[in-house]
């Protein structure tokens, strides 16, 4: 489906209170910025569940199109800086799995603004926090991704 | 039916607070395969652990999840204790649901819920993850030091030292390296030579140094504590055993080229020993510039060798050796003069490099010691220094400071006013850098005590003027253009890698950095260690360094060598990828994306991973496009249940 007409069929739905997120964080970067999150009680949405893994580049597009067609509203990917990986550079293969996937998920009737790729490292908690907030802020101006998916059934 | 037991900690209020923990509990207790579920107020503290421990014997658990703070904190805690009590450690995972929950909401209720999702996706991993053992790797005690400066000279003696056989390999015929050509060395000014040669001394009569000079490492091969060498023996012509240094070759030697060692200010014979102080003290037969071995034309060396040790049909020899560590010390050599066509270098005879004007000022240099101009061998009166030439000029040449520059420039201008008390030495500079011990005090001696005149600003134009080297700059002090007739102009020029660099690195399959120097793992927390295990950088090679720095790192190297090599077995973290062969096509992608050249595809076209240099960052296991990698502990069909887990509604 097309972009313009995936937003025009999302915008007659009912909007998403409740957004549910999957976080794949790496160990060294992004985990570490949402554990200093923590640390320093910066308030975020609860609409995030987080899964570590051992590096971003870990991160296969079958787990985002799993966790989209589980029903999750928005699937947040964080990584190391670029120049920052602790594997030197699995954080670019992300970035180029991601930018292909982001071009892919219109052709299945999933607006690309469900998946997000931030860099933050581990004495980014500001950010982390930050970036869930404006996350959810996003995912709650688009309807529940269950309904995209009965629609597809349909 | 597995046996997983959750262990809920209330971390004083920090989880309490938030998080009801009956209620996870509650939730908990009925998740599949879980049979036992508990709370408890500190998991981390004694009784806590001894909790944990008697669970794991009495319950028979065969999996435990400690819900409490981030695995940052206290995963090896909890893993320590489950091994104590008879479970493989890597059975036991903690859920964070303190720093990614308890701290960061407020609302009781979603905290909880968030809480439990948090238990459950980690229940999920565990359930799947297997009982591992740390991976052993035999380990080669030698080690392979490539270069033999001084950065080089210092880690294979302290590697040897330590009771290590050393495999010490130099490109030239000499080991020594720059620091064998340089005069005095600052701030102290001790005579380079003198303290550099009973070291090279000490190298040679070690009896756990091997020494290849005029040798190349070509390849190298395997990984940490098994690589295997392969060194390459340029043919001398001149057996060092026999050769007494009588000399007598030297002076029937009918070519005569530039000496690289007097950096082209002196001649040399086809047959030659580089400086007096050579270790192996032998003369070398550069075939490049003899009349000609094959067929032989002159062959009047031989004739007068009275102790037979010319042999014109040497080979060049290929010798193996397996080492278990491996110290890289390639050096640094100048900015190419040609790069620098401004300031006359290689067309104004009287203008010379830092390199050249310490031969000069060596008592063993092309003039005894004495500072002469080259042209005409006057004494010059007035010299000019120039400073940052290459360095620290973004635009047209390198961005970096060259570091020892300053140091060595005021070294040179106190060492011409010694000799010319009359003369006048300037210096022009951009900043002065002298941050070491007794650096700056050296600087403000030269510019107090020996009337070093110092101009603030860059050099624009040096040409020549009858027999006056005319040098235009500004001085951005008192804002005047400034016109100096110089006698002798010298150039501190930049340092750059050796330019065997970029091919050493290649067959170490190690990182350079974008000017070519070799990429320390950690700019700051390591500083010695090359990404790839088992290889390590001294000196220069890795970024510019003056001598007590680079002697520095090269003993950093060499303990990080030795403590490698004095280990029995390498133990390594079991949380590697691994590969279903049914399922491998070989098309070598994995091999392709992996960081740490773990992966090589066999003769049967299949992967292969290397234990030992496997991270474990799982790239490999998401590029593969057969689903034949997986990642130990953290598979596809683990992060797939833990997806399911968190979005079960």
């Amino acid at each position: 489906m097309h972009v313009a007409i995936q937003a025009e069929v999302e915008k007659k739905k009912v909007l998403n209170e409740n957004p549910r997120i999957v976080a794949f964080l790496c160990k060294w970067c992004a985990y570490a910025g949402a554990d200093l999150a923590g640390v320093s009680r910066i308030q975020y949405p609860p609409n995030v569940v987080p899964i570590r893994v051992m590096c971003s580049g870990r991160i296969d597009t079958q787990f985002i199109l799993q966790a989209f067609r589980e029903g999750a509203d928005g699937v947040l990917i964080g990584g190391c800086h670029p120049g920052d990986c602790h594997y030197v550079s699995g954080n670019y293969k992300t970035l180029r799995r991601v930018k292909m996937l982001k071009k892919l998920l219109p052709q299945l009737g999933i607006n690309p603004e469900r998946l997000r790729l931030e860099w933050i490292n581990s004495s980014e908690g500001k950010k982390f926090a930050k970036c869930v907030s404006d996350f959810v802020n996003t995912l709650k101006k688009l309807p529940p991704m269950k309904e995209v998916l009965s629609d597809d059934d349909k | 039916m597995k046996r997983i037991g959750v262990f809920v900690c209330h971390c004083g209020y920090n989880i309490a607070d938030t998080v009801d923990i009956e209620k996870v509990v509650e939730a908990i207790s009925h998740y599949h395969d879980v049979v036992y579920c508990v709370d408890h107020k500190y998991m981390c503290s004694d009784p806590g652990q001894k909790l944990l421990q008697k669970a794991i014997m009495e319950k028979k658990l065969d999996g435990v999840v400690i819900a409490a703070c981030s695995p940052s904190m206290h995963e090896e805690t909890f893993r320590n204790a489950s091994k104590e009590a008879g479970l493989n450690p890597y059975l036991c995972e903690v859920a964070n649901i303190r720093e990614q929950c308890s701290w960061v909401h407020k609302d009781k209720e979603v905290a909880t819920e968030k809480a439990i999702k948090i238990v459950e996706n980690t229940i999920e991993k565990v359930l799947r993850n297997e009982a591992l053992f740390p991976v052993e790797v035999p380990i080669k005690k030698k080690c392979l030091v490539i270069g033999g400066g001084i950065s080089g000279i210092q880690a294979a003696l302290d590697v040897a030292n330590s009771g290590f056989e050393v495999i010490l390999v130099e490109r030239n015929p000499s080991i020594g390296g720059h620091m064998a050509q340089l005069s005095e060395t600052f701030p102290t000014l001790d005579c380079s030579q003198c303290i550099l040669t009973p070291k090279m001394v000490a190298v040679s009569r070690h009896p756990n140094i091997k020494l290849y000079t005029y040798s190349e490492v070509i390849d190298v091969s395997g990984y940490v504590g098994n690589f295997h060498v392969k060194i390459l023996k340029k043919p001398r012509y001149v057996d060092p055993d026999k050769c007494n240094l009588c000399g007598k070759c030297e002076e029937v030697c009918p070519q005569i080229v530039p000496n690289e060692f007097e950096e082209g200010m002196k001649p040399r014979k086809a047959i030659y020993i580089p400086f007096p102080q050579a270790v192996p003290a032998t003369y070398t037969l550069d075939a490049e510039h003899c009349l000609g071995l094959v067929p032989l034309r002159c062959g009047k060396c031989k004739e007068v060798c009275d102790q037979d040790a010319i042999d014109y049909d040497m080979l060049p020899e290929v010798v193996e050796e397996d080492v278990g560590a491996i110290i890289v010390a390639t050096g640094y050599e100048l900015y190419p003069k040609e790069k620098i066509p401004e300031y006359g270098y290689g067309l104004i005879p009287d203008v010379i490099d830092s390199l050249q004007f310490e031969r000069l000022a060596s008592a063993s240099g092309p003039t005894g010691g004495v500072i002469r101009r080259p042209s005409d061998g006057k004494i010059p009166k007035t010299v000019v220094f120039i400073q940052c030439v290459g360095s620290r000029d973004p635009e047209n040449h390198l961005p970096y400071c060259s570091k020892i520059c300053c140091m060595y420039t005021a070294k040179h201008a106190l060492l011409f006013k010694h000799q010319v008390p009359d003369g006048q030495a300037f210096v022009f500079y951009i900043d002065i850098r002298a941050a070491g011990k007794g650096y700056e005090e050296f600087i403000q001696r030269v510019m107090e005590e020996d009337r070093v005149i110092y101009l603030r600003g860059k050099v624009s134009k040096v040409f020549q003027q009858g027999d006056k080297v005319m040098v235009w700059g500004v001085d951005t002090i008192s804002g005047q253009k400034i016109e100096i007739a110089a006698d002798l102009v010298v150039l501190a020029m930049a340092i750059v890698p050796n330019r065997t660099a970029p091919e050493i690195a290649k067959i170490l399959k190690v990182q350079i950095d974008e000017h070519g120097f070799f990429k320390e793992a950690h700019p700051k927390l390591r500083p010695v260690e090359s990404l790839t295990a088992g290889i390590f950088f001294a000196g220069a090679a890795q970024a510019p360094k003056d001598i007590p720095e680079a002697v520095a790192q090269a003993s950093g190297a060499a303990i990080k060598a030795v403590s490698l090599l004095s280990s029995d077995k390498l133990y390594h973290e079991p949380l590697v990828a691994t590969r279903d062969y049914e399922l491998c096509s070989g098309c070598g992608i994995c091999a392709s994306v992996c960081p740490f050249n773990a992966v090589t595809i066999t003769d049967e076209k299949k992967s292969k991973v290397n234990e030992a240099l496997c991270e474990g960052c799982g790239t490999c296991v998401s590029a593969c496009p057969t689903g034949a990698a997986q990642l130990r502990n953290l598979r596809d069909d683990q992060i797939s249940e833990m997806i399911k887990a968190i979005l079960r509604s």
